[in-house]
């Protein structure tokens, strides 16, 4: 009986022993794979900051008026003036345009009621 | 243990056989016990000491060995912890009240060289030079071949001249990361922003410290990690900025000034939305202060704040709003304005004769500055210094930069009467536009105090009450008026019901005295006069108007066109719908008989 328990304590304890060491070996790789991560999502985040910061400089206001000047004859662009506010209510509605009639309805019924 | 009996028999029946006193014996043995009980107690509390020193040593040994450990090794992020590092700068951005970006970073390389390193100096200096041709190869050529160890050639380089000192191919030629502070809209907003530098410098990076304006004054806010790179809002509006700078520069070379500056503020929250001074620079590259002549003329002075200019006229307004606050008169009171008024050795002239009397609404609209020092000397010096002193006119602006805390207006000396008079038309009285928009916005606002701030504000400011509702209604219809029928008349928007008060001042002499030809002409104006928004204080230093037979200097032939222009441009983009100017109701006055 004894010496049965001596062997189950030593198979327990080399369980633990391979479970342990998976464990640390698990980690360590997470770890890795975190740092690789973050070490990719601080690129990421840099190349976002130079891209915001291009945006900005493309949208520059002296490029965009430049552009805006360059590009009249197609887009027609003027700074914004008073003349351009309006009400809704002098904004016309379009015009209904019915659908042409495919299916006319019967108009010509019974009028009588069934009992 | 075997214990041994304090009276063993043997003994106790040997002595008394020879006659000897058992007791000796008794007392023998106890001593003997006690000496072991002893020998005991002491090795047993030896062996704890040394147990409890053993476990101490090992405790401190592990703290000292885990100290030192964490000294000497390098510093290493946590990796375990479940958000990452939001920290991306080392400075935070600078955005406009939209969130458009003014200021950003840019990672880029600095070039250093270690001169031990390098193989072929002389080859190596010939084609530095070629890429910078700002460099001197003969310099370069001493500082490669002398003691030096380290030296610094360029703080920042582009991607291209990386490439290109890359291609030299020298090992002694070494590149530093860098970040570097990027305005991406160049000259627009450069006198708010100010710009950065490099402080204390290493090879793997820099301190980015700022210099001026706004990146000085929240120069802990930005650098400050706790933040985690949360953007600096101001309360600039990037377009109606650029509006506002592109207009006031036509207007500054139409007119032939000098220099120029605008400032328009929202009149209830105090909020800057666009402050231009020019000329200006580019803060990517910030040029360096005057060593000689005048500060003034250094593309770097901020006319807006630190300009300190007799505003002239524009003060006019607060001698008529403290008249009317204090009871003293109404818009119809008559003043007398028969000229010129003496007064010593001094004599105040109006630009026109306007009669012998003029109402006080007049006075106003025609800009008279016999009228104006009447009313002040009524209100009297004490009363007045008070009122501009409520009004922020004696003090520094509280606006977030650097440059604001140095611009304390200048006052006279000794406030005589006739400092009261020349002061109650702006003469003998220095402030900045700042100022004067800060004060123009309580004029109208309803009558409370606003300090002016650079920074987007969540409401109105409410701040003490300077004038009552009712006067300020009755000075929005003054400054209408002024618009309408005065000296402002190029003021006239059409949907905006311009108001305002035009200003024209001899500049002083710096010997002393005043030039005979050149003036400081501003336009402070409200928009739209009926329910005030906004305030837009235009100023132009040394305008001249040359389109009529003689040159014409005063402010309603050169700034105001110019204001006008900049409020048609600036009102659509600020949400301003036009509209048909409400007509003064006709209302009872209930009088008693």
């Amino acid at each position: 009986m004894r010496s049965f328990f001596f062997v189950l304590s030593a198979l327990a304890v080399m369980g633990l022993a391979f479970w342990a060491y998976r464990e640390s070996y698990e980690t360590q790789q997470s770890l890795k794979a975190v740092s690789e991560l973050q070490a990719r999502i601080g690129k990421e985040r840099e190349a976002l900051s130079v891209l915001r910061a291009e945006w900005a400089y493309l949208n520059r206001p002296d490029r965009l008026r430049e552009l805006a000047d360059l590009n009249f004859d197609r887009l027609g662009l003027l700074p914004l003036d008073a003349g351009q506010f309006s009400r809704v209510d002098q904004v016309a509605f379009p015009a209904v345009t019915l659908p042409p009639i495919t299916n006319p309805v019967d108009v010509v019924g019974n009028l009588e009621t069934t009992q | 243990m075997t214990r041994t009996p304090l009276r063993p028999l043997a003994r106790i029946l040997d002595a008394r056989a020879k006659g000897e006193n058992p007791d000796v014996i008794e007392r023998e043995n106890i001593r003997k016990r006690h000496e072991e009980m002893r020998d005991k107690f002491r090795r047993r509390s030896e062996g704890r000491l040394l147990v409890l020193g053993v476990f101490f040593f090992c405790v401190f040994a592990l703290v000292g060995v885990r100290m030192g450990v964490l000294a000497m090794s390098e510093p290493g992020e946590p990796r375990t912890a479940a958000s990452g590092t939001n920290i991306v700068a080392q400075r935070a951005d600078i955005v406009d009240r939209q969130g458009r970006i003014l200021a950003t970073n840019l990672s880029t390389y600095s070039l250093y060289a270690q001169p031990p390193l390098m193989i072929d100096k002389r080859r190596s200096a010939r084609e530095l030079v070629a890429i910078f041709p700002d460099l001197d190869e003969q310099k370069l050529v001493k500082q490669f071949t002398g003691k030096r160890k380290f030296l610094w050639i360029k703080k920042k380089l582009s991607p291209e001249q990386m490439q290109q000192v890359h291609d030299i191919g020298d090992p002694g030629l070494l590149f530093g990361p860098r970040e570097m502070r990027l305005y991406p809209n160049g000259k627009l907003a450069a006198h708010v922003l100010g710009g950065a530098s490099f402080g204390r410098e290493g090879v793997n990076s820099a301190e980015v410290i700022g210099v001026a304006g706004v990146e000085k004054t929240f120069d802990a806010y930005l650098r400050d990690p706790a933040n985690g790179g949360r953007p600096l809002q101001l309360s600039l509006d990037l377009t109606v900025q650029a509006a506002v700078r592109r207009v006031l520069w036509g207007g500054m070379k139409l007119m032939n000034a000098r220099g120029a500056t605008a400032v328009l503020m929202d009149v209830k929250t105090g909020e800057i939305v666009a402050l231009a001074s020019l000329p200006d620079f580019d803060p990517n590259d910030r040029p360096r202060p005057l060593t000689k002549g005048e500060a003034a003329d250094s593309p770097l002075f901020n006319r807006a704040v630190q300009g300190l200019y007799e505003l002239g006229s524009t003060y006019k307004i607060f001698a008529a709003a403290q008249a009317l606050d204090i009871g003293l008169m109404n818009p119809s009171t008559l003043v007398d304005t028969k000229g010129p008024l003496r007064w010593g050795k001094y004599k105040i002239r109006d630009f026109h004769n306007y009669g012998n009397q003029l109402t006080l609404t007049d006075v106003i609209v025609k800009s008279s500055n016999i009228g104006a020092a009447r009313v002040a000397l009524q209100i009297g010096a004490k009363r007045q210094q008070e009122f501009l002193k409520s009004l922020g006119l004696f003090d520094p602006t509280t606006l977030e930069m650097v440059e604001a805390r140095g611009a304390r207006p200048l006052l006279p000396p000794k406030w005589s009467e006739i400092s009261t008079m020349t002061v109650s038309y702006g003469h003998g009285i220095s402030a900045s536009p700042v100022h004067l928009a800060a004060a123009y916005a309580a004029m109208v606002n309803g009558g409370t105090r606003v300090q002016p701030t650079l920074l987007k504000q969540a409401g109105p400011q409410n701040g003490e009450r300077v004038i009552s509702q009712k006067t300020s209604e009755t000075i929005r219809n003054m400054l209408r008026q002024v618009v309408v029928r005065g000296t402002a008349s190029f003021g006239e928007v059409e949907g905006y019901a311009v108001g305002g008060k035009t200003g024209t001042a001899d500049k002083p002499k710096p010997t002393g005295g005043y030039y005979k030809d050149k003036v400081i002409a501003t336009f402070a104006s409200v928009f739209p006069a009926n329910d005030p928004k906004y305030v837009l204080i235009v100023t132009l230093d040394e305008p001249v108007e040359t389109s009529g037979p003689k040159p014409r200097r005063t402010a309603g032939w050169t700034a105001v066109p110019v204001a006008a222009e900049i409020i048609r441009r600036v009102a659509p983009l600020l949400d301003i719908r036009p509209q048909i100017e409400p007509l003064h109701p006709v209302g009872v006055t209930l009088t008693s008989n």
